[in-house]
């Protein structure tokens, strides 16, 4: 059973379009990664599922539910009820998303009173072992300590702690190691994962590490200037990528550069608001372009576990279909 | 939390160091001889002359004239009124209740209206109430108080005769000085209307006077609350599913009101030399009326004395804020 | 899909820039064409006025305003107690209000831009001297220490305006200084160093240009304080001294009259209100539209 259904989903800023027109699925105990370069809208779409979207954004969707519930048209007060809850979100710097007035206790027994309730002593029992199934050590002492008293790293796993107080079905975390020194990086992660498989949770992990998707992802999630370009099973898209993209965003990775002098780079940047080039995003970008691609824009292709926003999808060999 | 007021309380002694220096200089600026100029037009014997100046200590080297001067600020000597006779020290304590009577309400008008429309106006930034808080505020910041205070007095004590035009109570009423604070004072004398009288009186130089604060506070608190509801915490908080204004009055204002406390005690000053012109209009018997009236029977000693102390004040006041600050955020108090 | 292509600006000049931020804030705008207004009514007073500022008309006291009962069109604000025209007044009190505020914020302008460089150049002894001294301003409230000034001085417009000028000191140099002590620390500052430059090109050559936004800002604001400071001193006599048509003492002139002729006082103290709001709208303005950090 799937525990969150994307169709469609769009959002826009003004006349921008951060995020145009996704679909992708959520089951219960699946990893999915979602990768993309930079301003390419992983962030701005799962804070849409949180329901974190400010004005001047608006979110628009043919479908967005969680658990069989229609996210989009229920009461406010409801859908806080399954926000921090049911659904919770881990963010990209821990130093700044963590409330520098409170300590450490309040914040994680906040998120614990807000949903389940329950006398001082058993929150503050329930936060010491929260602290302690995340890896602080003597979570007594941390109880008291003030964010800026934290390490990033330390941060990141009371981040952590707060987003898991409520056993979510659902955690989303939003590049939650660039931040951190790259040998805190890996901790994190493990903790993700760990996490993730004692309590059978949902995972949703967007980053910029494709390394790190292939080894822990069971679906992966390719976007590019707010689209979703391609998808599938971590191994498959891996294996064979079928858009160009994918497979220039696997070329560029060191592992694919033994023996060459240079690493492989995709030419220009994402386009941004004012350079939206018509046809298919990519087209300025892609070796395989066609005059085709720069005047049409591509559909998806392909069944919702396999799809590939291309016209000519690349084959096993990664050449272009014809 | 020791070591950090211990530090703060080291960095006001050289300013108030300066600021005797500062008042004693000031005397001894005026050009010509200041005994004579204290004298003005009637002019001044040759003994009297000599008897003034030992009087003064102007006979003696400049630095023992200004050590003797701090010696005797520090045994809270400031030196008699010229006119009256009388320690300055006393005319100001006796003076004092009636300036701090005015500017505590003022400073509670301010807060209490600044305060809540900063924070509404961020929280619905880019609307209507938006728009006009900070039209208001800015026309506020701008006002000349003692025209504001004609202006007042004008609509609602002549010609809509709702409050009384100057002073502190009715001539009706005679109140014992009790704690100097009319309010109280009119409360204990029993009598009855003192006590609405003497509020009534409050009003309209309140108001006038806290003006320009509350103009500022406003802007203050919008714009601090709009930089804090930006911040990834507030961000966190809301992903937790609390409610709206759970995440406006516990994680976004206790930020935000870390500048605002310092713009509320950099207000002490402004509301200080505010009661000057305000008491000035509204006849209100206080320091800042005294002190104008000093200046123009050339009492200088008062003058001198008068300065010095409002100055120690605003120092005495900026610690304390200095202190909250560190109370309220956390960062500031656990460095150093 | 979303067909619409957005076009990219094209590239502006700096000034272009600036006037795009700027023009955007309609206040701003406002602001800056009150302020034309006012300085044109001022330097052409003479012209622009329909009477003297000191003409009395014994014939005509306390007039009110032209479109009232009583009223004549040849006083359109009305007369002040001795029959002078009000608009008249007021009109040649905006040429002495903006010079004063001109002269006062040129002075301590110049005298914070030079101090504040010193300190931020030199740090150290002068540094922590002039910081002292700074915040021994800082810690007395401006009116006071203006008053304070005058009252030693004796009172006159000369004298206010040396007070206004020393009371807005402080705040010149704070920002000088801390501009200057941030662009020290920038590579370019050291590169021109190590060439060789001399102290006094590094201070007004490099590091000057670079913290002139907040300087304008400031000095812009400042126009509003000195003018605001003015009208106070005039109000307690202790700035202009009568028969001089300043806004501040032409208020504290018919204080008596107030019950009797509300046209004596309501106008020179909107003129001021209306004066310093404007210099306020294009500080803010400026401030907007000068500060990178807000620019997206």
């Amino acid at each position: 059973m799937s525990l969150l259904t994307l169709e469609n989903l769009s959002v826009t800023f003004g006349k921008f379009r951060a995020v145009d027109n996704i679909s992708y699925s959520v089951k219960e105990g699946e990893v999915l990664g979602i990768v993309g370069e930079s301003g390419s809208g992983k962030s701005v779409s799962s804070l849409s599922v949180m329901g974190l979207i400010d004005y001047p954004g608006e979110v628009s969707a043919d479908n967005l539910s969680f658990a069989d519930q229609d996210l989009l048209s229920m009461p406010e007060k409801q859908r806080r009820k399954i926000t921090g809850s049911d659904i919770a979100m881990i963010f990209q710097d821990p130093m700044t998303s963590l409330n520098p007035c409170f300590t450490v206790g309040y914040q994680i027994i906040e998120a614990l009173k807000t949903h389940d309730g329950g006398n001082k002593k058993v929150l503050r029992a329930r936060a010491l072992e929260l602290l302690n199934l995340v890896g602080i050590p003597a979570p007594e002492s941390r109880m008291n300590a003030y964010p800026h008293q934290l390490s990033g790293g330390m941060s990141q796993r009371v981040m952590i702690a707060i987003a898991i107080a409520c056993n979510p079905k659902l955690l989303i975390a939003d590049e939650p190691t660039t931040a951190l020194d790259v040998t805190i990086q890996a901790q994190i992660i493990d903790l993700l994962i760990d996490l993730q498989k004692q309590k059978q949770m949902g995972l949703v992990l967007i980053t910029h590490d494709l390394a790190l998707v292939a080894e822990v992802a069971h679906r992966v999630v390719v976007m590019y200037a707010g689209q979703i370009v391609e998808s599938g099973p971590a191994n498959e898209v891996f294996s064979t990528p079928r858009h160009p993209y994918t497979q220039a965003l696997l070329a560029s990775l060191p592992e694919s550069a033994s023996g060459k002098a240079r690493l492989e780079a995709l030419p220009g940047v994402v386009p941004g608001q004012y350079d939206r080039p018509q046809g298919c995003l990519l087209s300025p970008r892609c070796p395989y372009a066609t005059d085709h691609c720069r005047h049409v824009a591509p559909d998806s292709q392909g069944s919702l576990e396999r799809q590939v926003k291309c016209h000519t999808p690349l084959d096993a060999q990664g050449r272009p279909a014809a | 939390m020791f070591q950090f007021i211990f530090r703060r309380l080291s960095l006001v002694i050289p300013t108030f160091i300066g600021i005797t220096l500062l008042t004693f200089t000031l005397i001894r600026l005026i050009p010509g001889d200041p005994i004579e100029v204290m004298a003005g037009e009637r002019g001044v014997s040759a003994e009297r002359h000599a008897e003034l100046s030992a009087q003064l200590g102007f006979d003696q080297p400049l630095y023992i004239q200004y050590f003797n001067y701090v010696s005797g600020v520090l045994q809270g000597d400031l030196g008699n009124s010229l006119v009256t006779r009388e320690p300055v020290l006393s005319e100001f304590l006796a003076l004092f209740p009636a300036t701090i009577e005015l500017t505590f309400c003022a400073a509670i008008f301010a807060i209490l209206v600044g305060l809540p429309a900063g924070i509404i106006a961020a929280v619905k930034r880019g609307t209507l109430f938006d728009h006009s808080v900070m039209t208001f505020s800015l026309t506020g910041y701008s006002m000349p108080v003692f025209w504001w205070a004609l202006l007042l007095m004008l609509i609602f004590s002549v010609n809509l005769g709702w409050t009384p035009v100057s002073g502190r109570i009715d001539v009706v009423y005679w109140i014992d000085n009790v704690t100097g604070f009319m309010l109280i004072d009119s409360i204990l004398s029993g009598e009855e209307g003192a006590f609405s009288s003497a509020a009534s009186h409050l009003i309209l130089p309140s108001i006038v006077l806290g003006t320009i604060p509350m103009a500022v506070i406003a802007r203050m608190t919008r714009s601090s609350m709009l930089e804090v509801l930006s911040e990834d915490y507030i961000r966190t908080a809301r992903a937790k599913g609390i409610a709206p204004w759970r995440v406006i009055v516990i994680h976004a204002l206790r930020n935000a009101l870390i500048p605002v406390i310092t713009v509320i005690g950099l207000q002490v000053g402004i509301l200080l030399s505010g009661a000057i012109l305000t008491e000035t209009v509204f006849a209100w018997p206080g320091i800042g009326k005294w002190l104008i009236e000093s200046i123009g029977r050339r009492d200088y000693p008062v003058v001198q004395g008068g300065i010095l102390i409002v100055a120690t004040i605003i120092i005495v006041v900026n610690l304390l804020v200095d202190i909250a600050y560190g109370i309220v955020n956390p960062r500031i108090r656990h460095s150093r | 899909m979303t067909t619409e292509t957005l076009q990219a600006p094209v590239p502006r000049t700096p000034l272009q820039e600036f006037w795009h931020y700027f023009s955007s804030n309609k206040g701003a705008v406002a602001g800056l064409a009150f302020i034309i207004f006012i300085c044109f009514m001022a330097i052409f007073a003479d012209v622009v006025a329909p009477h003297s500022p000191s003409d009395q008309a014994r014939d005509a006291l306390l007039l009110p305003p032209a479109w009232l009962e009583g009223g004549n069109w040849v006083y359109i604000l009305g007369t002040d107690d001795v029959g002078r025209d009000i608009l008249s007044r007021l009109i040649h009190g905006a040429r002495l209000s903006l010079a004063v505020g001109m002269v006062a914020v040129t002075a301590s302008l110049l005298m914070g831009i030079l101090m504040g460089l010193v300190a931020g150049y030199c740090k150290g002894v002068i540094d922590t001297v002039i910081m002292r001294i700074v915040d021994i301003m800082l810690a007395m409230p401006s009116l006071l220490l203006a008053i304070a000034i005058v009252a030693i001085l004796g009172p006159s417009i000369v004298n206010a305006a040396l007070a206004i000028s020393i009371v807005s000191l402080p705040h010149y140099v704070r920002l000088t200084r801390a501009a200057t002590m941030s662009e020290m620390s920038r590579d370019y500052v050291t590169s021109s160093r190590v060439i060789g430059a001399s102290p006094l090109r590094l201070m007004f050559v490099c590091i000057l240009p670079n913290c002139v936004a907040p300087l304008i800002v400031q000095a812009t604001l400042g126009f509003s304080t000195a003018i605001l400071d003015m009208a106070a001193l005039g109000f307690l006599g202790l700035g202009a001294q009568p028969p001089t048509p300043e806004w501040g003492s032409m208020l504290a002139d018919a204080l008596q009259f107030v019950q009797r002729a509300w046209w004596v006082v309501t106008f020179p103290g909107l003129m001021i209100l209306i004066t310093v709001l404007a210099f306020n709208l294009m500080g803010d303005g400026l401030r907007d539209a000068l500060d990178p950090k807000l620019k997206q």
